[in-house]
C-alpha cells in the first residue's frame, strides 16, 4: 500500500496551497481529489477577488489571516505567473441610510490593520468609475484589492507542488478513514486505498463528512450557494475597479468586477442548498443579480452574457475559518469553513496549517532544490510575432487556431495536456487554455479539443469527457 | 510583407463566389484563406440536399455545392490557405493571419470579408439548472454526427424551430436517435416550410410552438429537460410545465454573424443585422473592405449567399482597378413592419441594377413590400405570404434613382 507522511483531502486552493507550502520539506505528500481535476468545488466558482481585509469582524482568524494572506497571495501569483490585478476596489453607499455602513467597514479595516482605505463621496467614485450609478453618495475606496483567476491559481499551485514532488491521486472520492497504529487509511468510493501519517482535511462542502469519518465530526457545513452571470469582453471594459454594494437584507450584495481575463462578472447571490454540488442556476435569481447590478452600474448590458453558473459556500454557524489539529484524533488537520474571503488567504492559510503540523510534530527540513516558480502556461500568447514565428518553426501546431474566440493554438491545447497537473477532460483544458470559453462556449472547437484529447490518451472519442465520470460527449461511434 | 490584390477571409461559398467573380472580372491575383484544412465552411457538414436550386438549376448536397464552387476556384488557380486563421485586418487593408508555416502579413488592394457567422450558444440563452454534457450547438452535433462520425445521444430535444433544428431533427432520427420534441419559443417557426415538412413531419416529431426550456437537469449527463409554454412577451406561463427525459438537448437558437475581425477593424456596424454597414457594392465605410456573406447578415439559402457574394467579388475588383467611386450616398431605411434592408446606403451614382434584401419583422398574409424614394416607387413586389424565416428581395431597375432617402416598407392586402 503506499504511504505518505502526509495526506491532503480535497484538491481545492486550499489543499492545492497546502500542498504547495509542503512540498518546500523532504516530505512526501499526497492530494487526495474526488473530481477529474483539481480546483472542481468551491475554488472553480466564485468572485475571484482577493479582499483587502476591511470587511472580516476584528479579532476572527479571518481577519488576521485577510491581512496578512493578501500581500502573500499577490506575491505567490508572481511567482507561479498567475493572471492577476491590483484592481482596488469600493463598498458603495446608496443614499444617507447606508452611509454609516461605510464608515463602519472604514473602522473595521483601521482595526484590521489594513492600509489604502479611503472614504470617499458619490462624485469622486463616480470620478474614479464613471459608469457608476449617480444614486450612489458614499464609497470605501479599498486600494489593496484585486482580482485573480481562481483556477489558474489552483492549477499552478498544484502544478508546482507536483514539480516539487507530491502526488496527486484524482477520481479518489474519500468514503472510509481507519485509524490504526498512528497511521490514517484511507479508501475512496473506487476501493483505492493510501496511507499516511497526518491527515489534512481541505474538503470544502464535504469537511464535515471527511471529520466525521476521522472520528471528529463537531461542525456541520451549511452549503449556500451564489449564481453569477458572466458577460462577453464587450462589457469588460465597463468598469476598472470591484464594486461592492454595502451589506443589506439582501445580504453582502452583487457584486459588479472585470475579470482578469477582461471578462464583466455579476453576482453572486446567496442561498442555502443541499451540498456542494447543488450548482444549478434558477430563474429567480439570475433576475436578482440583473436587478441588483444594475443599481451600481446602471448600464450593464446583461445581452451580453455568456454563461452563468453557481458556486458554493461551505459555511459554517459562528462564521470563522476551523482551522486546527483535532483535539479527539491525533495528526488530523481541520481546514474547514473555508469560505470568503478564503481564496484571498490560501497562502496565510497554507503557512498557518504548515506551522500548525510542525507544532504537532511533524518534522520539517528543507528540500535544497525548491522551486518555487512555474513557467506561464500563457507565455505563448504574450510573445511578439517573431517569437511566435519561432515557436511555430520549431512546433507547427502552435500555428494552428484551435478556439477562434479566444485565440488558442493547438500547442497550446497539446501544452495543457502534457504539463502536471494534466488536463484529462474538456472542461480541464477550458482551463488551463480558455479555449472554449469565449463567446461561442465551444461549439466550433469542442469537437476538435475531444479528438486531440483522444489521440493523445490513445482512446476513442466516446472516452473523453466534459468533467469526468458519467459526462462523456460522444455515446457511440457511427 | 506579401502582397496580393484581393484578400478573401474565409473560404466559404460566399468567399469562393467572391474569389471566381473578382477573377472573372479581371482581378487575378486572389487569394482566399480559410481556417479549415478544407474550404466550404459550413457546406462541408450539410450533407442533406437542398443547395443550388435556385443559383445552379439542380438539387445538391452541401458538400456537392461546396465542390463545384472550390473546382471554379481551383481551375482559376486562386490560392487557397487552408488551416489558416485570420488575427486582424487593419484599415490599411494589412491581414495578419497564423497557420502552420507561421504568421504572414499580406497587404492587400482589397480586402472581403466572408467569414460567415456562428451560433448562439446556450450561454447566451441563459438557461437555468445544471451545466452537465449533452447540451449542444446544433452545429456542433451535426459536425460530430456528419464529419467526426460520433453520435452526441440516444434521446433529443431541439429547443429552435430554425432550419438547422429542423434539419437535425431528421439527423438524429434517421441515426437512430429518438427526437422529442422541437420547441420554439416563437408562436411561429423560423424555418423553411419546407424543411418543416421533410424534416418534422414526415417522422412525427412534434413542434411545440410558444414553448421554450425553462430548465436543465443532470448532474454529469443531462438526464432531462423542463419545458413551458410562454405568453407573447416570451414570459413562461404558469402551470404549463413539463419534464422530459433526454440525455441530449440541441440549441438551434439563432445564428450571429461572426464580426469579430470587423468589428476590431473599426468598420460601423448595424445593430439589426450584427453585421457591418455597406453599399450596393458591399462596400463598407473603410475604403477596400468589402463584406458578403452570413457574416453580413444571416441567409437562408446559400444560393442567394452566392449570389450576393459575386456583387462583392466584382466590387473588390472595380475597387482594385478604379479606386473609390465617386459620389454621394443615399441612406435606404427599413420601415413599418421591415426588420432591416440591405445595402444600408447606396450610391447616387451606381449603374446597374441594385438589388435590396430585407427580413420583415412578423410573419403575414398576403403584403407588398415597396421600395420609395419620395413619391418615386423603386421596386415592388406583391407576396402571398412572408415570414421572418424567409429573406425577402427587390431589384431597383437601371435608371430610376433619383435623391433622397429611400425607405423599403411592407403593407398588408
Ligand atoms: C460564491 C462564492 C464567492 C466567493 N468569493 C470569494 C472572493 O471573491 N474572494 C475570496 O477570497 N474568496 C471567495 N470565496 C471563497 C473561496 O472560493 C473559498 O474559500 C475557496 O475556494 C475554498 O477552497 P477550498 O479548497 O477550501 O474548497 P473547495 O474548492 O470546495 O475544495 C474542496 C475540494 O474537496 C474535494 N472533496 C470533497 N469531498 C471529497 C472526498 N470525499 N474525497 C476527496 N475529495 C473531496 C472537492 O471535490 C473539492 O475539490 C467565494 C466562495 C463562493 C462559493
Amino acid at each position: 500500500m503506499e504511504r505518505y507522511d502526509v495526506l491532503i483531502a480535497g484538491a481545492g486552493v486550499t489543499g492545492g496551497m497546502i500542498a504547495r507550502e509542503l512540498s518546500r520539506y523532504n516530505l512526501s505528500v499526497c492530494l487526495l481529489e474526488k473530481e477529474n481535476d483539481v480546483a472542481c468545488g468551491a475554488t472553480k466558482a466564485n468572485s475571484g477577488i482577493i479582499h483587502g481585509g476591511h470587511d472580516p469582524v476584528p479579532g476572527t482568524l479571518k481577519a488576521r489571516l485577510n491581512a496578512i494572506g493578501n500581500p502573500m497571495l499577490f506575491e505567490a501569483c508572481r511567482q507561479l505567473n498567475v493572471p492577476h490585478r491590483r484592481n482596488e476596489s469600493m463598498v458603495c453607499a446608496f443614499g444617507p441610510d447606508e452611509e454609516p455602513a461605510v464608515d463602519r467597514l472604514y473602522q473595521r479595516g483601521l482595526e484590521n490593520g489594513i492600509e489604502g482605505l479611503e472614504v470617499i463621496t458619490g462624485d469622486m467614485a463616480r470620478q474614479l468609475e464613471p459608469a457608476l450609478s449617480t444614486q450612489i453618495t458614499k464609497a470605501l475606496l479599498i486600494k489593496n484589492s484585486g482580482i485573480v483567476c481562481p483556477y489558474s491559481l489552483t492549477i499552478a499551485a498544484v502544478g508546482n507542488a507536483m514539480d516539487n514532488g507530491v502526488t496527486l491521486k484524482r477520481n479518489f472520492e474519500i468514503n472510509k478513514i481507519e485509524k490504526t497504529d498512528g497511521l490514517f487509511t484511507v479508501c475512496s468510493a473506487n476501493g483505492e486505498t493510501v496511507q499516511g501519517e497526518y491527515l489534512i482535511n481541505c474538503a470544502g462542502c464535504a469537511a464535515d463528512k471527511i471529520a466525521a469519518m476521522a472520528g471528529d465530526g463537531f461542525y456541520t457545513i451549511n452549503p449556500r450557494a451564489g449564481e453569477y452571470m458572466l458577460m462577453d469582453k464587450s462589457e469588460g471594459g465597463r468598469v476598472s475597479r470591484t464594486i461592492f454594494q454595502t451589506p443589506g437584507k439582501e445580504g453582502k450584495g452583487i457584486l459588479v468586477t472585470p475579470t482578469v481575463h477582461g471578462n464583466l462578472l455579476t453576482g453572486p447571490t446567496a442561498q442555502a442548498v443541499d451540498s456542494g454540488d447543488s450548482t444549478f442556476t434558477s430563474a429567480q435569481q439570475l433576475e436578482k443579480i440583473q436587478r441588483l447590478a444594475a443599481k451600481s452600474v446602471p448600464g450593464v448590458n446583461f445581452r451580453q452574457v455568456i454563461t452563468s453558473f453557481s458556486g458554493v459556500r461551505s459555511s459554517v454557524d459562528g462564521g470563522d475559518f476551523i482551522i486546527r489539529m483535532s483535539d479527539k484524533v491525533e495528526k488530523f488537520a481541520h481546514v474547514a469553513a473555508i469560505d470568503s474571503p478564503g481564496l484571498t488567504c490560501c497562502v496565510s492559510i497554507a503557512v498557518y496549517v504548515v506551522d500548525m503540523l510542525a507544532q504537532a510534530g511533524l518534522k520539517l527540513t528543507e528540500k535544497e532544490n525548491w522551486n518555487g516558480t512555474r513557467e506561464d502556461p500563457l507565455a505563448f500568447s504574450k510573445m511578439d510575432m517573431d517569437q511566435k514565428n519561432k515557436v511555430i518553426a520549431e512546433n507547427p501546431a502552435y500555428g494552428k487556431i484551435v478556439c477562434r474566440c479566444e485565440t488558442i493554438t493547438e500547442g497550446e491545447i497539446m501544452e495543457s495536456l502534457t504539463r502536471q497537473p494534466v488536463a484529462l477532460d474538456l472542461d480541464g483544458v477550458k482551463r488551463r487554455t480558455r479555449s472554449g470559453m469565449g463567446r461561442c462556449q465551444g461549439g466550433f472547437c469542442s469537437p476538435y479539443i475531444m479528438k486531440l484529447i483522444a489521440q493523445h490518451t490513445g482512446t476513442d472519442m466516446t472516452a473523453v469527457t466534459k468533467n469526468g465520470g458519467s459526462s462523456y460527449i460522444a455515446v457511440h461511434k457511427l | 510583407m506579401i502582397k496580393h490584390d484581393i484578400v478573401i477571409v474565409g473560404g466559404g461559398p460566399a468567399g469562393m463566389a467572391a474569389a471566381v467573380a473578382a477573377y472573372d472580372r479581371g482581378v487575378t491575383d486572389v487569394v482566399i484563406i480559410d481556417r479549415e484544412d478544407t474550404p466550404g465552411g459550413i457546406l462541408r457538414q450539410c450533407i442533406h440536399n437542398g443547395f443550388g436550386l435556385h443559383k445552379l438549376g439542380q438539387e445538391l448536397t452541401g458538400p456537392e455545392y461546396a465542390t463545384v464552387y472550390a473546382v471554379k476556384v481551383a481551375e482559376r488557380g486562386i490560392k487557397v490557405y487552408t488551416g489558416t486563421t485570420v488575427l486582424s485586418v487593419t484599415q490599411d487593408r494589412i491581414v495578419t493571419a497564423t497557420g502552420r508555416e507561421g504568421i504572414v502579413q499580406i497587404q492587400a488592394g482589397a480586402v472581403v470579408l466572408t467569414m460567415g457567422c456562428r451560433e448562439r450558444s446556450r450561454g447566451a440563452l441563459n438557461t437555468p439548472g445544471t451545466r452537465p454534457a449533452g447540451v449542444f450547438s446544433a452545429g456542433t452535433a451535426q459536425k460530430l454526427i456528419n464529419i467526426d462520425g460520433y453520435m452526441p445521444g440516444k434521446k433529443a430535444v431541439i429547443l429552435g424551430s430554425g432550419d438547422i433544428g429542423l434539419i437535425m431533427a431528421r439527423r438524429m432520427t434517421l441515426e437512430g436517435a429518438k427526437v422529442e420534441a422541437v420547441c420554439e419559443i416563437m408562436p411561429y417557426s423560423g424555418g423553411l416550410t419546407r424543411n418543416i415538412v421533410q424534416c418534422l413531419e414526415d417522422y412525427d416529431i412534434p413542434l411545440y410552438l410558444g414553448t421554450t426550456v425553462v430548465e436543465i437537469h443532470g448532474k454529469k449527463r443531462l438526464e432531462g429537460v423542463t419545458i413551458a409554454q410562454v405568453d407573447e412577451n416570451r414570459r413562461e406561463i404558469p402551470d404549463t410545465r413539463r419534464y422530459i427525459e433526454c440525455d441530449t438537448l440541441l440549441l438551434s437558437v439563432g445564428l450571429v454573424p461572426e464580426n469579430e475581425l470587423t468589428i476590431a477593424a473599426g468598420i460601423s456596424m448595424d445593430r439589426v443585422t450584427g453585421g457591418a454597414i455597406v453599399d450596393e457594392n458591399c462596400h463598407t465605410e473603410i475604403s477596400g473592405i468589402f463584406a458578403r456573406g452570413n457574416v453580413l447578415h444571416v441567409h437562408d439559402l446559400v444560393d442567394y449567399v452566392s449570389d450576393e457574394a459575386e456583387r462583392a467579388g466584382c466590387g473588390a475588383a472595380d475597387y482594385v482597378k478604379n479606386g473609390v467611386q465617386a459620389g454621394e450616398y443615399i441612406p435606404v431605411k427599413a420601415v413599418g413592419g421591415v426588420r432591416y434592408v440591405i445595402p444600408q446606403h447606396i450610391n447616387r451614382n451606381a449603374t446597374g441594377e441594385i438589388s435590396l434584401f430585407m427580413r420583415v419583422a412578423q410573419p403575414s398574409g398576403k403584403a407588398r413590400i415597396t421600395a420609395r424614394q419620395g413619391e418615386t416607387i423603386l421596386a415592388t413586389a406583391t407576396k402571398l405570404k412572408t415570414a421572418p424565416g424567409e429573406m425577402e428581395k427587390l431589384i431597383i431597375r437601371p435608371g430610376l434613382l433619383g435623391t433622397g432617402e429611400i425607405t423599403v416598407e411592407i403593407e398588408q392586402l
